[in-house]
């Protein structure tokens, strides 16, 4: 008898298939066999099948039943409470019978959207009979309103591949980062290697980790996932590190209100991820790469895979890269409905099996990341940003932006712009001519807030600030992730505040008060505000809230949870 | 590294110069040198999960609070252990869990909250943990309107104490909870009954029937309990336990946190063998 209980409910066939199909029946033999040891090994083998194997339930059955989930926690030897616990972690799992086989639309209501119509939308779907769920941001906040479509048997959709695509995508000078991605050259691996791909690991073949690491940090190169770490240094970290095994993980979870730009890389330009990654694993010793996905997006997950594999048939993946010694294989991991799973360390805890919560720091990932093991995580904007540097070198790289923030950035204009996209432009770029490339203003501008949920508003006194990383540090600002929404003075922003406040507290993973609570008493207040000027006590009661969630929560959502609102009620948004 | 080789840190804590041994956290050396801090999902026989944050303590050049309780004392750091940025952080979390959660039963949080003059009337209709008592069997009941998701339980019914995993973190922000698959009551989990759970809870979330009933019933009367301690007679290993009774009659049994044979966690028989002694249908009619 086997020590962990699993509980009595039965599978359905369908439900083994699927699961089957997945992870095999464990060949331990466990005859006599205590589960602390041979049981804890399994579960440490095949723990982290735990996601895609819920994936697999959700899709074959439409929800996760109890009969599916214990056959899954059995094969698995993972503990069923401690399944559960994970499953219900995230968004797209459903534990009630959907009671019909229609799809479910999740429409995004977050602040774009929500001026895009998502809610006449909403109203038109449920007229309809749908299924309708009301979403956080899903990525495509340049064509709003959004709708991720969720079904049966692989038919999940984001509809990017009927939209007409890419949409908007352009730049203020020359193109670097989106020169493939404007025509999709970079689809598939022959158009990529015409337009100059897989020459930078080529170059980094012949001249060594050590050289590449020295030229990343000569360029200055930092972080485009928000934090804004110095790239080269981190990569050091990493080679330095004598642990094996060693990881490099691509995180593409991006589910920052406001931000689409790593979509457009994954679905357009899903070699250059390859090939930059590959260029990390070689230069610093590791021989497995992992790209997190976020779960709505269908279409650059089915994309990446197919580049994937077409790039391990043609020696570019796979053992002794391109005639090297260098091996290099990469695995892809969808998320299932979870901003936090953004934040590297819960991101692993995703990766491994278990629920998204962050981990603390000190480790950081360098030492202990991926399973324990030294890891490297980038953003897929600074993996694209790697091949720029190694193909053209760090004066040509130089040659744009600041010396502070070199090179270019790619920014999210969405919102009340008459051409929302995705744009590339130099560091410096003045807020004002960012919005004039985007045709300009649709209406008299109200605010905008820059780097997403996490970021602060700005107003029209702030347009002509250059946007580097020195210039809005300075204001007490940050770029964030590159979202700029745009809002004119029709657009409600106690509305808006108070839909971003909420997708804190339904976001927040909940392991710390602070945060855990702190989101929802901040969702409350603004809510009893409404539309009007605050009063002394209840700025005061914002404040302090703001100020414990900033100072003692455990991850950076919780720390930035107070910031767009705080900006707001100092720019007098609120009246 | 041997012990011989472990080399000491110094560092100023509240304007004191200290020194303790690398790995020292700083709730350990704040302890050593005589300096209170509070905690509450800390427990000395468990991993620190750091979740409450009630322990921060300001450390010099780091952007945020630091958690006493799971962050180490490095060399020449400077810290403060009741800053101003201290104290609002501290309040605050208090009147966060006073406005979430019952806490009548949590005397050490009532001290806390007056100390750090938090005050839950600020808030006006804040959401709470409303659930109704879990009664399952006859040995103990569950209280999740109490529960400030410290982890404790889950800690001692898997890796830390027990290996059972019967109860885990469910739901994620304000839905989290402490739960079964599926909110299977405990009988039908795989709960093996050790009452380790119970032992480490905080705020009474958890507590043994015994106990539940006599406050139900008004009688629950510190002054009239005692606690007598004594060699678990079941088995070879000798767990240490402590009885607690009142009026000669047992309501729980536990054992030292510190006890270094049980660390505090005793098995079924330990925890709840005394039945024996003092027949459950005694108190609870609905026991037979
Ligand atoms: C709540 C939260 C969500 C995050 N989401 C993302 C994300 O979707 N993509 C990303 O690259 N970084 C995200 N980050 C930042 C990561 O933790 C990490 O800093 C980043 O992936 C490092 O890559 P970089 O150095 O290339 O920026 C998030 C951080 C937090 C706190
Ligand atoms: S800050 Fe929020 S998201 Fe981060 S660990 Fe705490 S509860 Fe989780
Ligand atoms: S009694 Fe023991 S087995 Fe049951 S939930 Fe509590 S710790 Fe786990
Ligand atoms: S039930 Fe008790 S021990 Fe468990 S998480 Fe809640 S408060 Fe902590
Ligand atoms: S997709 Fe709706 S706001 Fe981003
Ligand atoms: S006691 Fe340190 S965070 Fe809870």
């Amino acid at each position: 008898m086997p020590d962990l209980k699993f509980g009595d409910a039965a599978p359905d066939s369908e439900e083994c298939s699927a699961i089957d199909a997945l992870v095999a029946a464990p060949t331990l033999d466990r005859r006599g066999e205590r589960w602390v040891i041979g049981g804890r090994t399994r579960e440490q083998e095949a723990r982290h099948l735990l996601l895609p194997g819920l994936h697999a339930l959700q899709d074959a059955m439409g929800w996760i039943s109890p009969g599916g989930l214990s056959y899954l926690a059995e094969r698995l030897q993972v503990p069923i409470a401690d399944a559960y616990g994970v499953a219900t972690f995230y968004d797209l799992f459903h534990f009630d019978p959907p009671g019909s086989e229609q799809p479910v639309h999740h429409v995004c209501v977050d602040p774009v959207c929500a001026i895009g119509n998502s809610g006449s939308y909403i109203a038109e779907l449920r007229a309809k009979g749908a299924l309708v769920h009301e979403s956080p941001c899903l990525g495509q906040c340049e064509r709003p309103p959004a709708v991720f479509i969720q079904a049966k048997n692989g038919a999940s959709s984001d509809l990017s591949d009927i939209a007409q695509s890419p949409a908007a995508v352009a730049a203020d000078g020359p193109l670097r980062l989106l020169k493939r991605i404007r025509h999709m050259e970079g689809s598939d691996l022959q158009t990529y290697k015409r337009h100059g791909g897989y020459t930078a690991l080529q170059a980094a073949i012949e001249t060594g980790g050590a050289k590449i690491i020295e030229v990343l940090k000569e360029s200055g190169l930092t972080g485009r996932g928000g934090a804004a770490f110095p790239t080269g240094i981190k990569w050091e970290s990493v080679a330095k590190q004598e642990a094996l095994p060693k990881f490099v993980v691509a995180n593409a979870d991006e589910s920052e209100p406001g931000t689409f730009k790593d979509r457009m890389i994954l679905e357009n330009d899903p070699f250059s991820l390859i090939e930059a990654m590959t260029i990390a694993g070689i230069s610093t010793g590791c021989e497995k790469g992992w790209v997190y996905i976020r779960g709505e997006y269908t279409t650059a997950a089915q994309r990446m895979d197919r580049a994937i594999n077409e790039a391990s048939a043609s020696n570019l993946l796979g053992a002794g890269i391109l005639g090297s010694t260098f091996n290099f294989d990469i695995e892809i991991r969808r998320g299932a409905g979870a901003y936090i799973c953004g934040e590297e360390t819960s991101l692993f805890n995703s990766v491994e099996g278990y629920r998204g919560e962050p981990r603390s720091k000190p480790p950081y990932p360098t030492e202990q990341g991926l399973f324990g093991q030294p890891t490297i995580v980038n953003n897929p904007e600074t993996f694209l940003n790697v091949l720029e540097i190694v193909n053209y070198g760090v004066d040509h790289y130089r040659s744009a932006g600041t010396p502070e923030s070199p090179g270019t950035k790619l920014f999210c204009l969405s919102g009340d712009v008459l051409h929302p996209g995705l744009y590339e432009a130099e560091f410096g770029i003045t807020l004002r001519r960012l919005l004039a490339r985007a045709g300009g203003v649709t209406g008299d501008l109200k605010a905008i807030l820059l780097g997403g949920a996490a970021g602060s508003f700005v107003d029209s006194r702030q347009l002509d600030m250059p946007l580097t990383f020195e210039d809005t540090r300075e204001e007490g600002l940050s770029l964030g992730s590159g979202a700029v929404m745009v809002f004119s003075t029709g657009v409600d922003i106690a509305t808006v505040l108070t839909r971003l406040a909420k997708f804190f507290r339904e976001e927040s993973c909940g392991q710390c008060v602070p945060c855990r609570v702190g989101t929802v008493r901040q969702h409350e207040v603004l809510t009893q505000i409404s539309n009007r000027k605050p009063t002394t006590r209840e700025d005061v009661l914002l404040t302090e809230i703001g100020s414990v969630m900033t100072d003692a929560s455990i991850c950076g959502l919780g720390q930035t949870a107070a910031s767009a609102v705080q900006s707001a009620i100092q720019l007098g948004l609120l009246r | 590294m041997t012990r011989d080789t472990k080399t000491d840190v110094t560092f100023s804590l509240n304007d004191l110069t200290v020194t303790v041994p690398e790995g020292t956290t700083i709730l350990e050396a704040a302890r050593e040198a005589g300096v209170e801090i509070p905690t509450l999902c800390w427990a000395s026989n468990l991993t620190p999960v750091n979740a409450c944050r009630l322990c921060v303590v300001e450390l010099q050049g780091s952007r945020t609070l630091v958690p006493a309780c799971s962050r180490e004392c490095e060399p020449n750091a400077v810290i403060h252990t009741d800053s101003e940025r201290v104290a609002l952080s501290r309040k605050m979390v208090l009147e966060f869990l006073d406005t979430t959660n019952d806490l009548t039963e949590s005397p050490d949080l009532q001290n806390l909250i007056d100390r750090y003059g938090a005050d839950s009337s600020r808030y006006s209709k804040p959401k709470r943990m409303d659930e109704d008592v879990k009664i399952e069997d006859d040995l103990f009941i569950r209280a999740y309107d109490r529960c400030v998701l410290c982890y404790k339980c889950v800690e001692a019914c898997g890796d830390d104490a027990q290996f059972t995993f019967a109860i885990s973190m469910a739901g994620r922000g304000s839905d989290m909870r402490v739960s079964t698959e599926f909110e299977t009551p405990l009988p039908d989990s795989a709960c093996v009954y050790c009452g380790n759970c119970v032992g480490v809870c905080p705020t009474n979330a958890l507590q043994f029937k015994a106990e539940f009933d006599l406050r139900q019933s008004e009688d629950w009367d510190p002054q009239r309990q005692t606690s007598t301690d004594t060699i678990c007679s079941y088995c070879g290993v000798g767990c240490t336990l402590e009885v607690h009774t009142q009026d000669n009659e047992i309501f729980k049994v536990t054992s030292p946190s510190d006890h270094s044979v049980t660390s505090g966690h005793l098995c079924v028989k330990g925890r709840f063998g005394w039945q024996y002694v003092q027949p459950p249908t005694r108190r609870s009619p609905t026991n037979h």
